[in-house]
């Protein structure tokens, strides 16, 4: 090898750069483009209208996601324009010769659930999509990054993108979690203390015992959730975790010890320079709660909500008064002490089988408190069928919990699940800005197991001391 | 795409951190096939009361921001979602300009894509900008061709921008048509990782 020691970053950068015209932006080579009906119909009717194809079709994969009901899906689609969208990613696919994950495909789901589970999502791989939540592919060591609509059209017809390289951030996590705490714990810790635009520019790397130790769908969690600290994209080096993961998936490579070879080269080499380095610990995260509008304004699920005159920078005082304003909460309040009205379990964030186990574990035995309105939404058709094998969804309808098909949901309410003006959300999903749910929602991201807990006690409380009936 | 060249405008100040894209342009209008007619609900949920009457307290709505073209806020603009609605959205309700100390990364992208441009500009900068906009009126003109943001009452900062998307803006260039002139680049890579050539000509 001739190179000087390179970040996992690097090898993946290296490999893709299909060019470096002077004077312009250095070309990329795409593996895998990912496809949804929100921010695709612009693009392909780019492609019509200046009479291009798609250059790399069996390189993309389509599925409706963002827009579609989780009600019974026998049912026609109610409200027209979300069908308009849902049916012009139907006839795109079919004019331009993409793979679609459709609604009655027993494979459709959120496109960030479906990728890693159809073993579509490789290591060092790069993937885009419309959709900022595409980091969380980087879990399996790919370099995975949302894109805007023009860019999606780009893809479509080059296969490329123009891309800056974006600068590393190493960001490791020492020790471990203690129990209780989890992935989405720990990202919302990491984001609180990166802040919302701590990781813009940035390419975050996960090191570190703390995420060595994390399973690959917890891994999925953490990358996920990149872009709330305004990172471009997550990435875990891929271990053997990686690896057990991927092996006999539907798109896993064929000769796969091959492929394990080829991916066992990727994690970076000793003495490989970051950017920078920002170094955190496991045992300091406790379970978490956002108390305002943006994802960094978190706190501890034994702490209070805080007081923005105290914060040390203008803006966040400024940003601190409006968020408590709209989210009706008070300096000083207790977390435990906010009842909510509502639960929402899923999101690419936190939808996959082992989210929904560890709900249900909390869920067993116990009943939704009367006040609250509980949901589960899985991540896909497989997750859902995997959860009703294990008899998850008899746990949720017992307790009271509505059994949903697969979507993003109320993550971002385009479908019919929403919010109403003033309600109080527990949600696992990744952001709570202003009317994310719902114009005058309030919410308040959780991990899967506290979202289940406040389902029961209609307020936030701590897993810790949680009387599980199992 | 049309070419930004100068740029001359009216600003709209709004002071706000972190507008992330949800607010620029709420999910319920992303429904439409089209790039088009997304102006009408920019800002929708602070810009409009609940009987769909604007809000006279929200910046944009105030008289003498009408017509603003130039739109000033606080840092980590265009957080969020990658939707492309948002810039979308703030051209069709006649931005051509958005300044701020520091703006999230596909967002500011996005923006070179619609012949938009956004600036960034150091905190104090961003300050003194708005201490002039508070009172009445206030134009500035963003001029690609000197890359040179200034007024006419002696402020003037030098625009950085990258030198390819300052190019591509001034000419107005289709960064797909760019790309394709090196086809050849990318029939090479496919190549040489075990990929059948394509054809490149549209069906």
């Amino acid at each position: 090898m001739n190179h000087p020691p390179r970040t996992l970053l690097d090898k993946i950068w290296d490999e893709h750069l299909v060019a470096s015209p002077a004077g312009e932006q250095p070309i990329l080579y795409i593996d895998l483009h990912l496809v949804h009906e929100v921010t695709s119909p612009q693009a392909f009717e780019g492609l019509r209208l200046a009479g291009r194809r798609v250059h790399r079709p069996e390189r993309t994969f389509a599925t409706p996601d963002h827009n579609v009901p989780t009600t019974d899906r026998r049912l026609p689609i109610a409200d027209a324009i979300s069908k308009q969208q849902i049916d012009t990613l139907r006839a795109n696919c079919r004019e331009f010769g993409v793979r679609l994950f459709d609604l009655g495909d027993a494979d459709q789901g959120i496109v960030h659930v479906i990728g890693p589970e159809l073993g579509l999502t490789q290591p060092g791989m790069t993937i885009v999509c419309g959709d900022s939540h595409t980091a969380t592919h980087g879990a399996l060591g790919a370099l995975a990054f949302g894109i805007g609509t023009s860019e999606v059209e780009h893809v479509l017809a080059t296969q490329t993108l123009r891309q800056s390289k974006p600068k590393s951030l190493e960001v490791r996590v020492d020790g471990s979690l203690a129990p209780g705490v989890t992935a989405k714990d720990l990202v919302l810790h990491l984001i609180g203390r990166l802040s919302t635009e701590g990781g813009t520019g940035h390419v975050i790397e996960y090191t570190g015992d703390c995420i060595r130790g994390l399973s690959m769908e917890e891994r999925m969690t953490v990358c996920n959730m990149s872009i709330e600290a305004g990172a471009r994209a997550g990435m875990i080096a891929p271990d053997q975790v990686t690896f057990d993961y991927l092996r006999g998936r539907d798109h896993s490579p064929k000769d796969f010890e091959k492929a394990v070879e080829r991916w066992s080269r990727l994690p970076s080499d000793p003495g490989a320079v970051y950017d920078r380095v920002e170094i955190f610990r496991g045992s300091d995260v406790t379970p978490q709660v956002t108390w305002g509008t943006n994802p960094a304004q978190v706190v501890g699920i034994d702490g209070a909500v805080p007081d923005p005159a105290t914060f040390a920078d203008a803006s966040d005082r400024e940003s601190g008064r409006r968020s408590l304003d709209y989210m009706a909460l008070s300096a000083g309040t207790r977390i435990t002490d906010i009842p909510i009205d509502r639960v929402f379990i899923g999101s690419c964030t936190n939808s996959r089988i082992e989210d929904l186990r560890a709900a249900a574990r909390v869920a067993r035995g116990h009943k939704v408190a009367a006040s609250v309105r509980a949901m589960v939404v899985p991540g896909s058709g497989r997750v859902k069928r995997q959860a009703e094998a294990e008899g998850l969804d008899r746990i949720f309808r017992e307790a009271g919990f509505e059994w949903r098909e697969a979507g993003c949901s109320m993550c971002l309410g385009m479908n019919p699940d929403t919010l109403a003006p003033g309600e109080r959300c527990a949600s696992t999903s990744n952001r709570n800005f202003e009317g994310r749910q719902g114009k005058g929602g309030r919410t308040h991201l959780v991990s899967p197991a506290m979202a289940a807990a406040a389902a029961v006690t209609g307020r936030f409380t701590d897993i810790r001391g949680w009387r599980y009936l199992d | 795409m049309e070419p930004f060249v100068t740029h001359s405008g009216l600003v709209a100040p709004l002071d706000r951190a972190n507008v992330d894209t949800d607010q620029i342009i709420p999910k319920q209008f992303l429904k439409r096939i089209e790039r088009t007619g997304f102006g009408q609900f920019l800002f929708f949920d602070w810009r409009f009361l609940a009987d769909g009457s604007p809000d006279p307290a929200f910046e944009l709505n105030k008289p003498e921001r009408k017509g603003a073209s130039v739109l000033l806020a606080r840092r980590n603009f265009g957080c969020g979602s990658s939707r492309e609605h948002a810039p979308w959205a703030l051209a069709d309700y006649g931005f051509r300009v958005v300044i701020a100390p520091t703006f999230a990364d596909i967002f500011f992208n996005n923006c070179f894509q619609n012949g938009m441009l956004p600036i960034r500009l150091d905190e104090a900068d961003v300050d003194e900008l708005f201490r002039r906009a508070a009172v009445g009126p206030y134009r500035l003109t963003a001029d690609l061709d000197r890359s040179e943001l200034r007024d006419d009452r002696g402020f003037s900062r030098p625009i950085a921008i990258d030198p390819f998307r300052r190019t591509c803006l001034m000419k107005g260039l289709d960064n797909i048509g760019l790309t394709l002139a090196h086809a050849s680049a990318i029939d090479t890579w496919e190549s040489a990782h075990g990929m059948a050539p394509s054809s490149w000509q549209a069906r």
